[in-house]
């Protein structure tokens, strides 16, 4: 499959104005020579297939001549005419899949978030089997997604165990709103310990002192929880979110191999892009994986802006350059 | 992982980059007509993945022979669409890495049709002996250009135990009959709780299959022998009512829409279905079960008589952009012969492409099948012979599948389906 989706986020401030003071010319050269692997490698590995991705985007599908019956060699430029193709001509596909996209990112991660914090707040306790529980959480997160995916396709079977609790002949693999639980029910699953472990580690670094002196003037746990705790948490919890919102807008395994290919109620971007991939129309496929990647390039944009997620993993609140967010 | 470990990946994978840039950049030179099939030396014979082990002696005694032109065998995943992902990667990067592709029998259009494969002579192999639909499956617009070597046909599946107590003398030959059978075995105290009939239903690539089973089986076409659609007929839509009407009235439980072939064969075995439309290889395994020899095959019904079966199977084709290609030819005709097909029948229950192999007596004992699998094939229709294969089926899936669930009127599916078959091809 042709992933042109770089990982975004990156091109945050790459070398930023070096303030202090006077910054001799030799210092600002020694910056620019080392940073610059950094760069090359960045060049080679996030920008140059971007590049190529968007310029494999502007050529259409090879033709078939009819006399000879053989395809050509070359692939037309078509310019913005895929484009124009997934808007125009395939846009119900399109739009179809992009809604998916969207409503899987937002529903999956709202449940992943708060299934994820209880977690970490469970496996924060100081309590007798904590290392059990620990590693037991951790364990849907280690499963590879393609696997999971077979799991999930087993438990609901048509004669399967999630029909044979829920006492019912639902059929989740055809196509229908069942089939979209499916996918959610097996995605949080598998990523909420995600969020749990990286929220455990933003726990972790909280003093006990502020709870004690909490506790001193009389603050309730769930007052605790709401005017401490989540405040606190809330730098690594934005970094979980952001990541899992990325990967839940890419999504492609689990709904291929859960559900199956070409089934409109869960079809994603991604799975449009594979899909004109394998039928060798690599430039519509690029189109696609361009349109995604703009996208999921937009909603990181938006979470590093708006709400202050901090990358560069400075002091938590401390360097705002989008809006100032009151804590 | 250090700086210095990054930047030299960095420098291989911008290298690995370029050089599959010019690589994909170099094409041009793919002239039609019958390539020279010149050079002997090691080569490489690409297939998915051999669960049975049969392959690797083959290649031994191959190798054991040729010294100097021994061929290594390169394991594909189990998925077919993983190994034709890999074969099209391989041939648009024109790599010499794969020599011999093992193709399933309806690639072969895409692959003629991209020059990834060559046009092979017509003279070198047995193609008079093999089974005439077989053979077919390997050309592409009247060019040779792979030799078959394993085939597979749908046969129907039912339990002689419950016919023979319902009173109905044989299997049946019409859907007609088989309802009517059906109808008889329910009334059994035995048959509670069973279901008439399944096939593969799932939106997948055996969807596709059966969907041309029941259009063919009726008279109809799915495309015609230029590859041209041809959907929109009454006999077509006779062959598809079958399915729906089958869904509606019970015949095939609702359950079935997820069925692919594991999933028919679990539900037959454990006695929840009196017939079963399934590939030969199900035979052995339902032996081994509890259905033991309360069994038999028999070829699919039709609407006026015996149906017609898609067809399976692989054949075996030259990378246009390989090496040794004199060597391929050769080790095509070894591997395809009659000795090595029987070996695939005997050890992996591989359907062969030589009519021969199936009045053999010694195989007929050891697989009582093959003279209903002959029957099927001979009988069988080739699922689309058309370059844009994977456009097609998924259009077919499409379209059959909202007429199973009940979401579209058959008459309507087909229209819609002729529409987008003829776009696909006329891409």
């Amino acid at each position: 499959m042709t992933e042109a989706v770089a990982p975004p986020g990156a091109p945050t401030q790459a070398g930023p104005p070096v303030r202090r003071g006077r910054a001799t010319a030799g210092a600002g050269r020694l910056a620019a020579l080392l940073v610059s692997p950094t760069l090359l490698v960045l060049t080679v590995v996030v920008l140059y297939p971007t590049l190529m991705a968007l310029k494999e985007s502007l050529y259409g599908a090879k033709g078939l001549d009819p006399a000879t019956g053989f395809i050509s060699d070359t692939e037309p430029f078509v310019g913005l005419g895929n484009y124009a193709e997934i808007f125009g001509e395939a846009g119900a596909r399109f739009w179809n899949a992009f809604w998916n996209t969207t409503f899987f990112t937002v529903v999956t991660v709202g449940l992943e978030t708060v299934i994820g914090v209880a977690m970490a707040l469970i496996m924060h306790r100081a309590f007798r089997g904590r290392a059990l529980v620990r590693a037991g959480i951790l364990v849907p997160w280690a499963v590879p997604t393609a696997i999971s995916g077979l799991l999930w396709r087993w438990i609901f079977n048509s004669d399967g165990v999630a029909n044979a609790l829920l006492g019912q002949q639902i059929l989740w693999t055809t196509e229908g709103f069942h089939a979209k639980v499916a996918v959610i029910v097996a995605e949080v699953w598998k990523t909420a310990p995600f969020i749990g472990l990286l929220v455990l580690a933003g726990l972790q670094v909280i003093p006990r002192e502020v709870y004690e002196a909490a506790r001193m003037d009389g603050a309730r746990p769930v007052r605790q929880f709401w005017h401490i705790t989540l405040p606190l948490v809330k730098p690594a919890l934005l970094v979980a979110v952001l990541f899992r919102c990325m990967d839940a807008l890419r999504m492609f395994d689990l709904p291929y191999i859960l559900v199956g290919a070409q089934k409109h109620s869960v079809e994603t971007l991604s799975m449009l892009a594979q899909n004109e991939a394998s039928n060798v129309r690599f430039g519509p496929a690029s189109a696609y994986a361009v349109i995604l990647f703009l996208y999921v390039f937009l909603i990181a944009l938006a979470f590093v802006r708006l709400l202050g997620t901090d990358l560069a993993g400075g002091a938590p609140g401390a360097r705002r350059r989008g809006k100032e967010v009151a804590a | 992982m250090t700086t210095r470990t990054t930047s030299s990946a960095a420098a291989l994978t911008a290298a690995g980059l370029l050089l599959t840039a010019c690589g994909s950049s170099g094409g041009g030179s793919g002239q039609a007509g019958t390539p020279s099939f010149e050079g002997r030396g090691p080569i490489t014979y690409v297939a998915g993945k051999d669960t049975t082990g049969t392959v690797q002696p083959m290649l031994d005694r191959w190798n054991a022979a040729h010294p100097k032109e021994k061929v290594t065998f390169i394991q594909l995943p189990t998925d077919p669409d993983a190994q034709r992902q890999q074969m099209i990667q391989n041939a648009e990067t024109k790599s010499d890495a794969y020599t011999v592709l093992s193709l399933d029998v309806v690639w072969t259009s895409e692959f003629a049709a991209h020059q990834w494969i060559d046009r092979l002579p017509e003279k070198r192999y047995p193609l008079a002996k093999m089974l005439k639909p077989v053979v077919e499956t390997s050309r592409y617009r009247g060019g040779l250009y792979a030799v078959p070597s394993s085939s597979d046909g749908g046969m129907l599946y039912y339990r002689t135990d419950l016919l023979k107590k319902a009173g109905v003398a044989g299997p049946p030959t019409t859907w007609a009959q088989m309802t009517a059978a059906c109808a008889k075995v329910k009334k059994l105290p035995e048959a509670k709780g069973m279901s008439c009939y399944a096939g593969q239903f799932q939106k997948y690539e055996g969807l596709t299959v059966n969907f041309a089973e029941a259009v063919n089986s009726a008279g109809g076409t799915v495309t015609d022998a230029a590859g041209k659609p041809d959907v929109d007929t009454p006999e077509a839509r006779e062959g598809l009512d079958f399915l729906a009407r089958s869904f509606k009235d019970g015949t095939i439980p609702k359950k079935a829409i997820t069925y692919q072939e594991e999933d028919g064969r679990q539900a037959f075995q454990s006695g929840d279905l009196v017939f079963l439309r399934n590939w030969p290889y199900v035979y052995s395994l339902a032996q081994k079960s509890g259905i033991k020899g309360k069994f038999a095959v028999a070829p699919l019904p039709g609407l006026n008589g015996p149906g017609s079966s898609s067809l399976g199977g692989h054949n075996m084709a030259v990378s246009s952009s390989a090496k040794n290609k004199a060597t391929a030819l050769d080790f095509i005709e070894f591997m395809t012969s009659e000795k090595n097909t029987r070996t695939l029948l005997e050890d992996a229950s591989l359907a062969p492409p030589y009519a021969s192999l199936y009045d053999d007596r010694a195989l007929v004992g050891q697989y009582p099948y093959l003279p209903v699998l002959k029957e099927s094939i001979v009988r069988a229709a080739p699922r689309p012979r058309v370059v844009p294969y994977g456009d097609v089926t998924a259009a077919v899936q499409q379209e059959a599948y909202a007429v199973l669930n009940g979401d579209k009127s058959s008459a309507q599916a087909l229209r819609d389906l002729q529409k987008a078959l003829g776009k696909a091809v006329a891409r």
